[in-house]
């Protein structure tokens, strides 16, 4: 998000404040003066991770200290897996596989990569899933075994940090 | 010290040759294979010994049982390194028992009887006042118990995992370097030595199983038994989904894993970085073992083998010799 503010003493941090009462985590502050601005105000890019449905309140309490929003980016899907299955892909309705991921609403799959061996063999594919916190890749995890039980397929998922 | 050795396969006799050949202080007094025993107070000649199983598959006479050896011959120690029986366990189990029975010491490879009785084998062994050991039943040559016992003594263990089965790394490797196929790559393995005629107890993973249960029970006591083990094997891998994992830098390889706070027991083949310590080739084995104060340790080394399973026996058996009184 861009934020634009008065450029006094302890304006910056009154600003990152909201942002860890609401429960965010601040990924990058990006502070440039340019020269030809305005010298009262001072313009911050800041990157951050929020919480689901704490943007509202966010903003709220930016306004109260009297930060001005000068635009809010896109959410971006931070958490990225790639997993390996294995099995009838085609036969068990490969579309239907993705889209129990992407009609979470939470995390999509990104990226789709296959072989295509002779008719009745089983195909291999590599899928990368996207979600926007751990938890709902967790989440999103459990779908895909899921629905790898229900249709026979071998899921083959990444040896994580165990710490 | 004085060593009765049951079991002359490829085990038995790397244990035997090590003892003929170094000078370790060690006399084998009494001898069984499957169907032969044969015992000397004052000490068995090795070469003579091992001339005569080559010769005749036999390593001295029929009509004692190994029973009666055990509870018979003149031994400080029992190296019990049979074929191991991962259904029942025995006829080890009661072998074991018996040499504890008798206040002898026991320094085991095979995996059955630590795996199905381990619990009530240590708690006899206790009461007898005497050593069980088993370092080879687990990633053969690499010394992880001892590590666990003395090493990193004092630490609370969090997590073990890694590669406990040679067969399925071989397997792998060569799917991955060469792009064969499982079957090929099984056929290869099989004529090289590193897969049995029937090789589902390593490829579908309960070789690996078994190995985690004994670790989990030594390390935490918490009596988990193969069953608990969520298991996967290699059998069904396509050379594809090594290509696709290839090409995202990664491969793949069946990782053990034991991670008592989130409730994991589970031997499953994973997409691992290939810079990752434990993406280890041909038949090696690898382990990760993560404490509170030591943090991350990887041991990587042979987990089979006549002579590398050997050291681990011998290992535990010097170990024995230095660490308890000896009795007269």
């Amino acid at each position: 998000m861009k934020l634009e503010m008065k450029d006094s003493p302890g304006q910056l941090v009154a600003a990152l404040k909201p942002i860890s009462d609401v429960g965010g985590n601040i990924i990058a502050v990006i502070h440039q003066r340019e020269p030809e601005l305005d010298q009262d105000t001072l313009n911050v890019q800041i990157v951050l991770e929020l919480p689901e449905g704490r943007l509202d309140k966010l903003i709220a309490l930016l306004k109260e200290q009297g930060v001005h929003i000068q635009r809010i980016g896109k959410k971006r899907l931070l958490f990225k897996r790639t997993v390996i299955l294995i099995g009838h892909l085609m036969h068990t309705d490969l579309s239907d596989t993705v889209d129990r991921i992407d009609s979470t609403g939470f995390a999509e799959v990104s990226d789709l990569s296959m072989s295509m061996p002779a008719v009745n063999e089983r195909s291999s594919s590599r899928i990368t899933i996207k979600a926007v916190s751990k938890k709902d890749m967790a989440a999103a995890m459990t779908i895909l075994r899921t629905v790898a039980r229900q249709k026979s397929l071998l899921l083959l998922e990444p040896l994580e940090d165990v710490a | 010290m004085k060593i009765a050795l049951i079991g002359l396969g490829s085990v038995g006799r790397g244990v035997a040759e090590m003892v003929a050949k170094k000078d370790l202080g060690i006399t084998i007094t009494a001898v069984a294979d499957s169907t032969s025993v044969c015992m000397d107070a004052d000490g068995i000649d090795i070469h003579t010994l091992l001339a005569r199983k080559k010769k005749s598959g036999r390593c001295g006479d029929e009509g004692v049982s190994v029973t009666e050896l055990l509870k018979k011959a003149d031994y400080d120690a029992l190296v019990e390194v049979s074929p191991t029986n991962a259904l029942t366990g025995e006829p080890s189990i009661g072998y074991i028992k018996t040499a504890l029975n008798r206040k002898k010491h026991v320094v085991t490879s095979n995996k059955g009887p630590i795996c199905l009785a381990g619990k009530e084998l240590r708690a006899l062994a206790q009461k007898k006042g005497v050593a069980l050991r088993y370092e080879a039943t687990v990633a053969g040559a690499i010394p992880v118990m001892h590590l666990l016992e003395h090493g990193l003594a004092g630490n609370e263990i969090l997590a073990i995992y890694g590669i406990l089965n040679g067969t399925c790394n071989y397997i792998l490797t060569r799917m991955a370097d060469e792009g064969l196929t499982y079957d090929q790559a099984l056929l290869e393995a099989r004529e090289l030595g590193y897969a049995e005629a029937d090789p589902t107890y390593d490829v579908q993973g309960i070789d690996a199983a078994i190995k985690l249960v004994i670790l989990a029970n030594t390390i935490w006591g918490n009596g988990a038994t193969l069953d608990d083990v969520e298991r996967t094997g290699i059998d069904l891998l396509t050379a594809d989904a090594l290509r696709l994992a290839e090409e995202d830098g990664c491969t793949i390889r069946l990782i053990a894993e034991a991670i008592p706070r989130k409730h994991i027991l589970r031997v499953s083949p994973r997409i691992i970085p290939k810079n990752h310590p434990l993406v280890v080739e041909g038949t090696l084995n690898a382990l990760t073992l993560e404490t509170d104060m030591a943090k991350e340790i990887t041991l990587i080394g042979r987990g089979a083998g006549s002579v590398e399973t050997a050291s681990a026996i011998i290992g535990d058996l010097l170990y024995i010799r230095n660490h308890y009184d000896k009795r007269a």
